[in-house]
């Protein structure tokens, strides 16, 4: 990597965080002349927003997991199933494959990503130094990932449909489908929120 | 939205800042196939000859494709001695109770957002190919599309209507109909799109 790169803060400019338009610092918090979008008033996106979408995230990810996914009544006796509960039940009736994409998308991808997010935004305010270039592919596999924890709220959509049109008789949602897709939604947004150019401010010299 | 003061100084435009690293640079010239950042080494352009064709193109199928995945049945169930097709518009329409939400937010996944995407990417890259000026709103537009990209779901339904099958296997015999294979195509169709579509490249061009 070559050493010397000047970025656009150095330079009094202001990156656009959509379009990559570089304006003058002075235009922080108006609209970008070339795309339109807001351009952040301290320059950056704020890391609050992160951690606000964070810990919603975190919050809504218990009762979607304590509370039951699905329910199957058999012979007028309701059975609840948790997501972990029902990807174990595919691990029961022999569909391996199946069961290990739901546990991957729905807890190994999730926790990942409250771990990774963190992280991150550990980093941005200083608290704990990554190497730049580990970081920044590390906020590219969240950004690129996040959204396929949401193949179980699907699976429970698909189910319900089928039950609604009166194909199947015996399975009900469980409050959890919905608590997980919005934990799933708030974690997107957290990463979302989270300005990579955060992750080369912090960097400073020893890393350009 | 160029109003007197409501936007920048209006004297960025030979530089462009990397959206990871903030490292300020010449904007990349035309017909540069793929440029990535000296610095961060994120991607900056992957503009390729036709890819604004491309995109047009597969903006065009996913719409007409949509309309077809919509209609026609998905997913055929026998059991109990009773044969049964749906669409995915039965499923949407047959839903209430405490499934209702769900299925609205799932229909919107797959179904709405998509097609706004694809109208969006239509409005706003259509006259750039036709070498006209950009269409009304084509800035506003664009911003949808992009925002709108992870939120709308199709690969990921697809995988999750497999799953969906294995867990019912044990209850009902379920076949798929046409309209499944059509999300399939439609998410083949999705992941084209996102690598022929060049934001910076559209950017420069609205801009």
């Amino acid at each position: 990597m070559s050493a010397a790169v000047l970025t656009a803060a150095a330079a009094g400019r202001l990156g656009c965080p959509v379009c990559g338009r570089a304006a003058a610092v002075a235009s922080a918090g108006r609209r970008c002349g070339r795309c339109g979008a807001r351009l952040p008033a301290t320059g950056r996106r704020p890391l609050g927003a992160v951690w606000a979408w964070l810990i919603a995230g975190v919050a809504l990810y218990i009762p979607a997991n304590l509370e039951p996914m699905l329910v199957t009544t058999t012979f007028g006796r309701d059975s609840a199933s948790t997501i972990i509960g029902g990807a174990l039940e595919l691990f029961a009736l022999g569909s391996y494959g199946v069961g290990v994409i739901v546990l991957v998308a729905s807890v190994l991808i999730p926790v990942a990503k409250f771990l990774a997010i963190a992280r991150l935004a550990a980093h941005a305010s200083g608290r704990a130094p990554m190497r730049p270039h580990g970081a920044l592919a590390l906020y590219e596999v969240v950004e690129f990932i996040g959204r396929w924890s949401m193949i179980d709220v699907f699976v429970v959509a698909i189910l319900a449909a089928l039950v609604q049109m009166g194909f199947l008789a015996s399975l009900t949602p469980g409050p959890a489908a919905a608590f997980f897709a919005l934990s799933v939604a708030a974690t997107m947004l957290s990463a979302r929120a989270f300005d990579p150019r955060l992750i080369w401010d912090r960097a400073g010299v020893e890393h350009v | 939205m160029p109003a007197i003061g409501a936007t920048d100084d209006g004297t960025g435009e030979q530089f462009v800042a990397c959206h990871a690293c903030d490292a300020l640079l010449f904007e990349p010239p035309e017909g540069v196939r793929r440029a990535r950042c000296p610095r961060c080494g994120a991607v900056l352009t992957t503009e390729r000859a036709g890819s604004l064709d491309g995109v047009i193109a597969a903006a065009v199928s996913t719409l007409i494709l949509l309309g077809a995945a919509v209609a026609l049945p998905f997913i055929s169930i026998d059991a109990a001695g009773r044969h049964s097709e749906a669409s995915v518009l039965d499923a949407a329409i047959a839903a209430g109770g405490e499934a209702r939400a769900l299925t609205l937010a799932v229909f919107a996944a797959i179904v709405a957002l998509p097609a706004t995407r694809a109208l969006a990417l239509i409005w706003t890259l259509a006259p750039l190919r036709l070498g006209r000026p950009p269409a009304p709103l084509a800035r506003e537009a664009f911003r949808l599309a992009v925002e709108l990209r992870p939120w709308s779901m199709m690969e990921i339904f697809v995988i999750g209507v497999v799953v969906a099958l294995v867990k019912v296997a044990g209850i009902a015999t379920v076949g798929l109909g046409a309209a499944f294979w059509i999300f399939v195509a439609l998410a083949a169709i999705a992941f084209y799109e996102d690598a022929a579509l060049c934001r910076r490249t559209v950017w420069r061009l609205i801009g």
